[in-house]
């Protein structure tokens, strides 16, 4: 069980990814730089972490999709290897073409930094199998681009496949458009793709990881990842 | 070149011509007139810097160096000092305040050390003028833009609104960092035969003059100075970041600097004066972002994203490729030499000799007199005067949780990522911040205080109570103090009354630093901070740094549980001059602020250190802003419960609840543990004021408010 975090030039979360997978869940982890053209060999995670790839002053994510590695992550996904975005990583997946959708300037056209309440929407992915469907977890935001969008005929496939797996939500356990913080559309904060290998979402897992830092509900995913490798949750 | 246009005084021109036996070139005299700018030079502050006690058991490397580093225990040290970027965000508020982090930031890297966390004070004009709408979007938005983008969590800071800042807000960056205590960088390692590498952004025109622009009084029209503002790119900083931490760790580099103020000039003559080396930069070498630039202008150019490396020679093929990982111009400008000659070519050409001690420690220092302003006894005459406050307490109390400086702040903390790197204990919002690090398990606790408002009303006394309210949020979470620094803002010196408030605030500052035995390790100074005749208050700004060791556990505010019993800590009748009360519900400042009492602040000190260390109480928070009143409103609705306050009043109810000032704290002891509460404290004023319970907040003779309406008002809902 193996995974690996790719580094940027501008990511930023790529220490705490690695910090939340190797010192709290006990995941080995190792960072990939960009520019390396292949994955280490026993990867089963990869992690695309949060930051601002190349800066991102035009479209979030877009210089790093054409990195040297993303071709391997591709090859990776393909094989049905597990590929986690996060924040910035969820902007990488879409516009490398992983993940459906695009993730627009949010409906303020502020950055926002704020914790959020989230409705666990599927149980059966390898990330979220250790959440019971329906669970409400707290995972921070902070980003200035999270607003999902998607055509809506194409909005209404995503639902049907049900390949929402993360929903802004509000603490009676509704969820949807009205809980977005930042205008996404039906309240989406995470996806997978159709063969469920892959998940983007803009909340911070890695954020809510340990009690001193006000909140576990993260610990979770970590969990559901390494069951899901372990092959308990298969 | 006539010596006035480089901004040089006739006296200090004299000082040139003398130290060097000859007329300076017109290079040499722009180069001396930025580098002996105020700004550069510290020639009008550094008689009264002189006042501050800069050792201490904890301090690892004091002033001197780019940043101060304290002891963090386990053999790390955190690198921290707090800057102004004043003038630019006055002029491009958005750019002004992103180089300001930039620029802060780059200091903390350049002793060896991860930024990992930042603070940000923040003083606008009139709430609801356009300007002020305007210049604190830009500069919220700035400071957010680039923080969040290099990974450094804005974790806290100081917003104060008054008219005084209309025309010249204040933006002052805080920054702190982590470095292994074996592993810190000097400016005074250079050895002779070394290179001088630059590494980072290419070099333009921008930004040329910025530091003697900011030695200036601003001109009333701002946009002709837009060329002297720079312009800040976060993604080259991050990368910057991680190529000087990796060359660093592969011992590859022997001396740093960032590069602010006065650009190439600056960093470079600094190390080797420092270093007691010679140097000769070819300035055709430095990479250009434009074409057809004098000497003077690249040499002076202060664009940003730009550190000096200094390498041994066996060093620089793996240096060269490092910035070859991290996409950044890596070029050789240069070498040391024996001596002390500073010397700066293009095409062959010398176009500067100096000697390079003379460059940044030359200037002579410029005694300003001092004189006691003549309308001050007229200030400082008060006798309080309560008419239009009927017996009611809850309406002030509302108004002032309503009121700009004390409502919440969350448009702006929202804009700014205050989690990234794993380690906010505590973020935005609270007295003080904590950090953890994850090195040795301790936590970092910091402030920022300012009180322009006292300090315009005694300058000494509100510079004493500045330095200590800073410390008392350390305090009372349970950390030790280890160090502060400070950004000393005010209007120009050269005004006999603004020099004399000036020198007084800097004695109150320094003399509180010495009484609580606390090191000054690093600051800044920002003169001239007016424009068409309005002067900013005088703004003493201080970020203290402590540390709460592995084994304690933060005593945090917003925790009240029902049925506490609330506790005073401190005086009943602190003061109304200078306080929020008087400032925004009475519109007059006029009075004085308490005077220190160093005896009160250890006696303070040693009881909220044993309350925390003992988990005595549930929740604690320091009397800051608003006193006593707002430390209640603001404690219930954190905790989300109301309470009774039940009290034989001993002062005038609107001075106990809203003076402000001295070593106060409120506390919420549970039952069981009161008894031991009154033993700690026992020796010290203290009184049991009230009860923890219901959804409302009760005040004596008061109607009682919902919490809700606490909140809303709070909230600006």
């Amino acid at each position: 069980m193996n995974a690996s975090v790719v580094v940027f030039p501008g990511s930023n979360c790529d220490r705490d990814v690695l910090y939340a997978l190797g010192k709290i869940a006990g995941i080995p982890a190792v960072p990939v730089w960009h520019k390396d053209p292949v994955l280490p060999e026993d990867t089963d995670l990869v992690v695309l972490p949060g930051g601002f790839s190349y800066g991102d002053y035009l479209r979030c994510g877009a210089m790093a999709a054409r990195s040297p590695i993303i071709q391997a992550v591709r090859e990776h996904a393909r094989r049905g290897g597990l590929v986690l975005g996060i924040c910035n990583g969820f902007q990488v997946l879409t516009e490398a073409g992983l993940l459906p959708g695009a993730l627009l300037a949010n409906s303020n056209l502020e950055f926002i930094c704020s914790p959020c309440l989230l409705k666990v929407e599927r149980s059966d992915t390898p990330f979220t199998n250790a959440y019971p469907e329906g669970t409400l977890v707290q995972f921070p935001i902070a980003h200035h681009e999270g607003l999902y969008f998607l055509p809506e005929r194409e909005l209404q496939k995503l639902e049907d496949n049900r390949q929402v797996v993360f929903r802004y939500a509000a603490a009676d356990g509704s969820a949807g458009a009205q809980h977005s913080p930042n205008g996404s559309l039906n309240g989406i904060a995470g996806i997978v793709n159709s063969s469920g290998n892959v998940l983007g979402l803009m909340p911070h897992p890695e954020r809510a990881s340990e009690k001193l830092l006000g909140g576990t509900d993260g610990l979770g995913m970590w969990y559901s990842i390494k069951s899901w490798l372990e092959g308990g949750a298969r | 070149m006539d010596y006035r246009k480089a901004g040089l005084r006739p006296h200090e021109y004299e000082t040139i011509r003398r130290e060097l036996g000859r007329d300076p070139n017109e290079t040499e005299l722009r180069i001396f007139g930025v580098m002996w700018s105020e700004h550069c030079s510290y020639k009008s502050s550094r008689p009264l810097l002189k006042l501050f006690p800069k050792e201490g058991p904890s301090v690892l490397k004091g002033v001197g160096e780019n940043a101060g580093v304290v002891d963090a225990g386990g053999g790390w040290g955190l690198a921290f000092k707090v800057e102004s970027h004043n003038h630019p965000s006055a002029v491009e508020p958005y750019q002004g305040a992103a180089t300001g982090v930039g620029g802060i930031i780059r200091d903390i890297l350049a002793m060896g050390a991860r930024p990992i966390a930042s603070l940000d004070g923040l003083f606008f004009g009139r709430p609801d003028s356009p300007k002020t709408r305007f210049l604190s979007n830009g500069i919220v938005k700035g400071v957010g833009g680039y923080g969040n983008c290099v990974g450094v969590p804005t974790v806290g800071g100081k917003t104060l609104y008054d008219e005084r800042y209309e025309d010249n807000p204040l933006l002052n960056a805080f920054c702190i960092g982590l470095v292994a205590s074996d592993s810190i960088v000097s400016s005074q390692t250079a050895e002779p035969g070394n290179l001088v590498v630059l590494l980072g952004s290419k070099t333009g025109r921008d930004g040329i003059g910025g530091a003697a622009f900011a030695s200036v009084e601003l001109g009333e029209d701002t946009k002709a100075s837009r060329p002297q503002v720079q312009i800040g790119d976060p993604f080259v900083e991050k990368l910057l970041i991680e190529a000087c931490l990796e060359a660093l760790e592969k011992g590859l580099v022997t001396s740093m600097q960032d590069m602010g103020a006065a650009g190439i000039t600056s960093s470079a003559s600094e190390i080797a004066a420092k270093s007691g080396v010679g140097m000769i930069l070819d300035l055709d070498l430095v990479p250009l972002r434009e074409e057809n630039m004098a000497a003077w202008e690249i040499a002076l150019s202060e664009s940003q994203e730009r550190m000096l490396l200094i390498v041994r020679p066996e060093n620089l093929d793996a240096v060269l490729s490092l910035g070859q990982k991290w996409d950044l111009d890596c070029a050789v400008i240069g070498k040391t030499v024996e001596g002390n000659r500073f010397i700066l070519r293009k095409e062959g050409e010398v176009f500067a000799d100096l000697p390079a001690s003379l460059i940044g420690g030359g200037c002579p220092e410029i005694h300003w007199p001092a004189e006691r302003p003549k309308d001050l006894d007229q200030r400082q005459s008060f006798e309080f005067e309560p008419s239009g406050f009927p017996g009611d307490l809850s309406q002030p109390l509302l108004r002032l949780l309503a009121s700009p400086s004390l409502k919440e702040k969350s448009w702006i903390t929202r804009q700014y990522d205050s989690m990234v790197q794993v380690n906010t204990v505590q973020g935005p919002g609270a007295p003080l911040s904590l950090i953890r690090i994850k090195e040795n398990g301790n936590l970092v606790a910091m402030t920022m205080e300012a009180l322009p408002w006292a300090c315009s009303l005694d300058p000494y006394r509100g510079g004493y109570e500045t330095m200590a309210r800073s410390l008392r949020p350390l305090w009372v979470a349970g950390a030790r103090h280890l160090g502060m620094t400070n950004c000393l803002n005010f209007p120009s010196p050269e005004n006999p009354e603004q020099f004399w408030e000036f020198s007084e605030a800097v004695r109150g500052l320094a003399d509180c630093c010495k009484d609580l035995s606390c090191p000054v390790v690093s600051g800044n100074v920002s003169l001239y901070n007016e424009s068409a005749g309005r002067a900013i208050l005088p703004t003493p700004l201080v970020c203290s740094v402590g540390i709460l060791p592995v084994s304690g556990f933060p005593l945090l505010p917003g925790k009240w549980k029902e049925g506490d019993f609330l506790f005073l800590a401190g005086i009943e009748n602190a003061s109304i001059p200078g306080s929020h009360f008087q400032a925004v519900l009475q519109g007059r400042l006029v009075g004085r602020p308490l005077p220190p009492s160093p005896e009160m602040e250890t006696g303070f000190m040693e009881r909220a250190l044993q309350t925390a260390s003992r988990q005595i109480a549930d929740s604690a928070v320091p009397l800051l802003g608003g006193g006593l009143g707002i430390a209640l409103g603001k404690e219930a609705i954190a905790s989300g419960v109301g309470a009774q306050i039940d009290l034989q009043i001993p002062t005038h109810p609107l001075a106990l609840f809203f003076a402000e000032g001295g070593a106060r704290a409120l506390y919420a002891v549970p039952e069981a543990r009161v008894p031991e509460f009154i033993r700690t404290w026992t020796g010290f004023p203290f009184r049991m004021i009230g009860r923890v319970g219901g959804d409302c907040l009760c005040l004596p003779q008061s109607e009682p408010i919902p919490l809700q309406i606490l909140s809303n008002a709070w909230k600006g809902a």
